[in-house]
């Protein structure tokens, strides 16, 4: 007994609680936000400066002045507007496939196969490691013969390459609501599998639904291996091809390639933006 | 209530008898296994229309199992489910016609609370008026048509459930589910909520199946209460009955709080305990009568069975004093570490904790059952040395 009072830990724990917060904290936290900027900066200096390097090269002309005839050029260019629209057309029916397939298969595999989710977890991730020259030939080994000639050939590949993304936001989504009994309420209503996954599941699995699109369309419009080895002109195959022809235009759509991307994103980010704003604004209203 | 034509699940041939006043159930000889768990065991129950009856038990005692299996969201492995005498076997959850109040918070996140009501009304394609006069009724019926514009997310627990119940409610049900309702909510408003679920019940007079783990629940709101236990039914009976003339030990012990004390049966078939001998009102469990003089049993008394009176020489010691309102519970230990609880009016609860006590029994007959060892239904006696008499 006579120990424990006299040890110094006592004292120095009482000492501790009676001291005010140590004056050196302010300074770590100076550090702190020290550090968080030069990581920024560094991080900002790495995407930007290659950016910034691409468009003023796309802007300059011959003579070292500063010129938009790279960017006014683009839409005249030889297969500029034929590897555009496949790269939309391609952007918009993979996601129907991507999701037409991926949102019946997670909600199935969330209600009824449960145990064998770390099995789907495993299998989804497969894509990211197969070459794409595997898929290819995978793809071409099961795909109908009418498919095998068109473009649409891509969706297809592209739709397992998107697997991995589309399931991890769809089963985000999936996790964040009580699917089960927000299932067994509409069924015990008298809705029937359809109107319960498109009146009930998917408008609450909106931001899954809404990121997993983004995730696909940013793939479809950015890949490059696939449809080159297969042949077709996308947008980036375009790119790559038409450098060799002239730098600047080529230079000038890649930019403008991002920003409309970037661009594409945000909208769609935008619809799920404006309903947690609206949702925000209910709760400060009630 | 509505006075709008019914409208039942596309495809239900509806019997038309039970119509407005409920249906008939008839649960017979269910038999559901999961894994090694056998959730039901020949589970046979009837329910009359426009009766409430309260499964009661103890977790995975299978009661929520019975629930789901007449709701359509599992399957029997063998058993008949009847309602107004029709075979549910073939007919899918969402053309039962049954509506169903969760445990959890059931309601649509993405619909206000009148699209919620409405839900059920538009998956019977009544049209957008008529849907939404009767949401805005069912809603006024649980007191919530102020709110039928609000989101679930704006509503608190008990509103919510309160939407959920005029939700199943709205589509005016053959059979009301309730798959512990009121078991996320607070005291105050689970009391008030089972309130109004036992008044519109009966003004509606909707056969209802309730479960239940609360017992306090079970008595207060069922017409009826069945209590299971590992897939089987204990006893079915009314509440006062359950309560007074317990089948088994076990409902004896689960319902209301029950002492077991050592008893001894007597020469002329009466037991004997705490120093007075009393007359056998009731044998629970099996063997329970026709017991050989000498024969050890345990004797089953509530605390209001029980007085104590403070004694020096008395053979108790009070250890526990609890507050319950309108009564103070004394938890006595007895010799041979036998805890016994015994209720007090509060007016006459002056015996503070350590005190010596004499435990009498005031009941002139008593319940036996079978010697088990256990020493009190609700807690074993605390382990602390008896303080030394004076």
């Amino acid at each position: 007994m006579v120990a424990l009072v006299e040890s110094p830990t006592i004292f120095d724990t009482e000492d501790r609680l009676a001291r005010p917060p140590r004056p050196w904290s302010a300074v770590r936290l100076r550090n702190v936000a020290w550090w968080r900027g030069i990581v920024l900066v560094l991080t900002g200096a790495f995407f930007l400066v290659p950016l910034f390097a691409a468009l003023r090269f796309s802007l300059e002309n011959f003579t070292g002045g500063l010129t938009f005839s790279a960017f006014t050029a683009i839409p005249s260019q030889l297969g500029f507007t034929a590897a555009l629209s496949l790269s939309v057309r391609l952007a918009v029916v993979t996601t129907a496939i991507t999701l037409g397939l991926m949102v019946p298969t997670s909600v199935y595999v969330h209600l009824r196969l449960p145990r064998l989710k770390p099995i789907f977890d495993s299998i989804t991730i497969v894509p990211i490691v197969i070459p794409p020259v595997v898929l290819i030939v995978g793809v071409l080994q099961v795909a109908p013969t009418f498919l095998k000639s068109t473009p649409y050939l891509l969706a297809l590949e592209y739709t397992i390459l998107a697997m991995p993304f589309v399931y991890r936001s769809l089963d985000a989504g999936l996790r964040a609501i009580d699917l089960k009994t927000l299932v067994e309420a509409s069924r015990s209503l008298g809705g029937g599998w359809r109107s319960t996954l498109w009146r009930v599941i998917v408008p609450n699995l909106r931001t899954g639904i809404l990121s997993a699109t983004v995730l696909t369309i940013a793939l479809v419009l950015g890949e490059f291996t696939m449809a080159s080895l297969d042949l077709y002109q996308t947008i980036p195959v375009w790119i790559y091809q038409f450098a060799q022809d002239d730098g600047h235009v080529s230079t000038a759509v890649s930019l403008l390639s991002l920003l409309v991307t970037w661009l594409v994103l945000m909208v769609i980010s935008s619809f799920d933006l404006r309903r947690i704003r609206r949702m925000a604004q209910i709760r400060r209203g009630a | 209530m509505t006075t709008t034509a019914r409208h039942h699940a596309p495809g239900t041939e509806h019997s038309g008898a039970g119509a407005g006043a409920g249906a008939t159930v008839q649960l017979t000889g269910l038999h559901r296994r999961f894994g090694a768990t056998q959730a039901l065991d020949g589970f046979t129950l009837t329910l009359q229309a426009g009766e409430l009856v309260a499964l009661l038990g103890p977790s995975g005692c299978g009661k929520t199992t019975a629930l789901r299996v007449l709701a359509g969201f599992e399957t029997v492995d063998s058993g008949r489910i009847l309602v107004d005498g029709v075979d549910q076997a073939r007919i899918p959850a969402q053309r039962r016609d049954m509506g169903m109040v969760f445990q959890s918070y059931s309601l649509f996140p993405n619909m206000t609370a009148l699209d919620n009501v409405a839900f059920g009304l538009r998956m019977r394609k009544v049209a957008s008026q008529d849907r939404r006069t009767r949401a805005l009724e069912q809603l006024d019926l649980v007191g919530l048509a102020p709110e039928a514009s609000k989101y679930p997310h704006q509503m608190s627990g008990g509103q919510q459930q309160r939407v959920a119940l005029a939700r199943a409610l709205a589509i005016e049900p053959r059979v009301l589910l309730l798959d512990e309702p009121l078991s996320a909510l607070d005291a105050k408003v689970r009391v008030q909520l089972r309130e109004q679920i036992r008044v519109l019940q009966t003004r509606l007079r909707i056969t209802t199946l309730f479960v239940t783990h609360d017992q306090e629940e079970a008595l207060s709101m069922a017409d009826r209460v069945c209590v299971m236990r590992a897939g089987q039914i204990e006893q079915v009976d009314t509440p006062s009955t359950l309560y007074s003339a317990p089948a088994t030990p076990f409902v004896a012990e689960f319902v209301g709080t029950m002492n077991r004390i050592p008893g001894t049966i007597t020469d002329d078939g009466r037991v004997s305990l705490l120093g007075t001998e009393v007359d056998i009102r009731t044998a629970v469990g099996s063997g329970g009568g026709g017991r050989a003089s000498g024969t050890p049993v345990d004797v089953l008394v509530r605390p209001e069975g029980l007085a104590v009176t403070p004694s020096p020489q008395g053979r108790g010691i009070v250890m526990t004093t609890t507050f319950l309102g309108s009564i103070t519970r004394l938890g006595v230990l007895l010799d041979q570490d036998v805890m016994v609880y015994a209720d007090l009016s509060n007016a006459a609860v002056a015996i503070p904790t350590g005190s010596a006590v004499e435990v009498t029994l005031t009941e002139r007959s008593v319940m036996v059952a079978e010697r088990t060892g256990e020493r009190s239904a609700t807690e074993k006696a605390p382990t602390l040395e008896r303080p030394q008499q004076a």
